[in-house]
């Protein structure tokens, strides 16, 4: 296999990524020279670095119609990654926003630094395309959101959240890397392109390989949550920071769904009727088991986790069909699931500033106390639920219609009767947000103005989704074809 | 001079990756269940350096830097967490870690 010879020129592709080096050592520095008082700033200053690197990306870093390996074949340079990298950016973004008014991780540098880490990580692991920087990007992405969702030292919870994520995290990935070694023992590449034409045609024994995949999947299930590989994500939920709850729930969810749709695709097409099977049942349980457990619970953090475990549920039904749509539906659904999710951690962050609890209880009466809240509220829990004409409905439209055209209706129908559990414990939900009263009425929730810019970003966008799906769609499959 | 056969190699690496798994399984305390993690990466090592050693080329070499390095500062991140935990509950047991459930 040959690479594409370095040249300076190359150096633009990852043009946003240095931009957001340079952010992350800007936000250290401040930190350092301006007062507690004006520190608020470094959390505005992270949104418009994590702005500028999407305006870079889109100007100087898009994909050549070649998609060509770069950097030695250590990076692939194709629609996939652009796609997903422009998600990551957005979803720091928004998370930056939501978190410079939040006690105990606004005014500090740190926190911004780190989670701009966790992004650039995330880019390369979308990006990857040889098993050492794909190992790389995915430990730079873990090991800053087990820093994060530890962040809060004086809060037990938040400590033991970021321990168990950070044991849990260490196991999978190094099982994961047991897998990339037997990968490499068996043809001698690490270049997942590569691998891919070595293993074609059945040189290496089916049985080896298949015990490879399987350590392989441990650590991508971990990171896209999916059942049996999802014990962590209700604790890590509820104990991490309420902003890295939501970054942690849609762009670490979505970079592990990056890198399992490239490796399951590009270096595993020859054994797809083994692993084919095997995630739509690996997807059955993880929607079921999501949606029947998140009927339980009374915290809406842990609620919205287990909503979370089921949604990867339903992306991994795209990945199950084994097709360029599917693949396309997957992309689309979790553009949708972003952006949805982070309107409905936004109120969760905004209501629990003066609520002071998490508790779904004490939700009541926040239609009287804030209706732009409960709105958004009510904007976010439909489109998850998959109600027409929001963005969640078309994720699902699509997810579903491409399961029935591979052939898996059975599959869809679980889906759907999944849909509709879904959908019951999001309206208890809008229940007691919209019927149910409390003796503090009349006192209102103050939403600063760079949290009302992000909500109304994310909540313009799950409308945009919903109503005019078309060119995203496109778009998720344009991104989808560089695969195939 | 006769070399020991990779095969053999990959037979310990094995037995390493098992006990590790093991460890992180069956033991309750916090530092034993990292100690079994690093054994795991280790033996994901073994067979890196086995193996770049049969084909006769350096990636498999290469790789094992990089794992050394991510394990380096997954060490760091994961004492300061427990360190932390300690400070709250005098005890670095992970049965006593419990305040998160449901």
């Amino acid at each position: 296999m040959t690479f594409n010879p370095f040249n300076p020129q190359t150096l633009l592709a990852i043009l946003p990524e240095i931009a957001l080096v340079v952010v992350a050592a800007l936000v250290m520095g401040l930190d350092v020279v301006w007062p507690e008082s004006r520190r608020r700033s470094l959390g505005l200053l992270t949104a418009g670095g994590f702005g500028l690197a999407a305006g870079l990306a889109l100007i100087f870093a898009q994909p050549p119609a070649d998609h060509p390996l770069i950097f030695g074949g250590m990076m692939r340079h194709d629609g996939l990654a652009f796609f997903f990298r422009l998600m990551f950016i957005f979803s720091g973004m928004i998370v930056a926003l939501l978190s410079v008014d939040s006690a105990g991780v606004a005014r500090k540098g740190e926190y911004y630094a780190v989670m701009i880490g966790a992004v650039i990580g995330m880019n390369f692991m979308a990006a990857a395309a040889d098993l050492i920087m794909l190992y790389l990007a995915l430990e730079t992405t873990s090991i800053a959101l087990y820093l994060l969702a530890g962040f809060l030292r004086e809060d037990d919870k938040s400590a033991e959240a970021g321990l168990k994520y950070f044991l849990f995290g260490a196991f999978t990935s190094a099982i994961t890397l047991y897998g990339f070694s037997l990968l490499y023992g068996f043809t001698g590449q690490t270049n997942l392109y590569s691998l891919s034409a070595a293993l074609l045609g059945g040189s290496v024994p089916i049985g080896s390989l298949l015990v490879a995949l399987l350590l392989v999947l441990v650590g991508f299930g971990f990171k896209v949550s999916a059942v049996p590989f999802h014990f962590w994500s209700p604790d890590v939920y509820e104990g991490a920071p309420t902003p890295i709850t939501a970054f942690i729930s849609v762009a670490s969810k979505a970079a592990g769904f990056a890198v399992l749709l490239r490796v399951m695709l590009v270096v595993f097409p020859d054994i797809e009727r083994y692993w084919g099977p095997l995630i739509a049942v690996i997807s059955i349980f993880t929607m079921t088991l999501g949606n029947t457990l998140a009927l339980a619970q009374r915290n809406i953090k842990r609620l919205l986790a287990y909503s979370s475990i089921a949604q990867a549920g339903y992306a991994l039904i795209g990945l199950a069909a084994l097709s360029q749509t599917g693949v396309a539906a997957a992309i689309f659904y979790l553009l949708t699931y972003t952006v949805t999710n982070l309107v409905t951690f936004g109120v969760v962050i905004l209501a629990s500033r003066v609520i002071g609890s998490d508790e779904i209880a004490d939700y009541a009466g926040l239609s009287r106390r804030s209706p732009g809240l409960a709105l958004a509220f009510l904007v976010g829990l439909l489109s998850l639920g998959g109600m027409p004409p929001l963005a969640g409905f078309f994720g699902k439209f699509f997810i579903f219609m491409a399961a029935i055209e591979a052939g898996l209706v059975w599959l869809a129908v679980i889906g759907v009767l999944n849909a509709i559990i879904g959908l019951y414990y999001y309206l208890t939900v809008l229940k007691v947000v919209y019927l149910y009263r409390s003796e503090r009425d009349h006192e209102t929730i103050p939403v600063p103005r760079a949290y009302a810019l992000a909500l109304g970003l994310c909540a313009a966008a799950v409308i945009v989704l919903g109503t005019a799906a078309a060119p995203w769609f496109g778009w998720a499959t344009n991104a989808a074809s560089s695969l195939f | 001079m006769q070399s020991v056969p990779t095969v053999y190699y990959v037979a310990l690496s094995a037995i390493l990756f098992t006990l590790g798994v093991l460890g992180v399984l069956l033991r309750r305390n916090a530092l034993i269940i990292f100690m079994s993690i690093e054994l795991m990466l280790n033996s994901a090592n073994l067979v890196f350096v086995a193996f770049a050693r049969e084909f006769g080329q350096q990636a498999g070499q290469v790789f094992v830097f990089f794992v050394m390095t991510v394990a380096a500062a997954e060490v760091a991140v994961g004492l300061a967490l427990i360190v932390t935990i300690f400070r709250a509950k005098r005890s670095i047991n992970v049965d006593d870690i419990n305040q998160l459930k449901g």
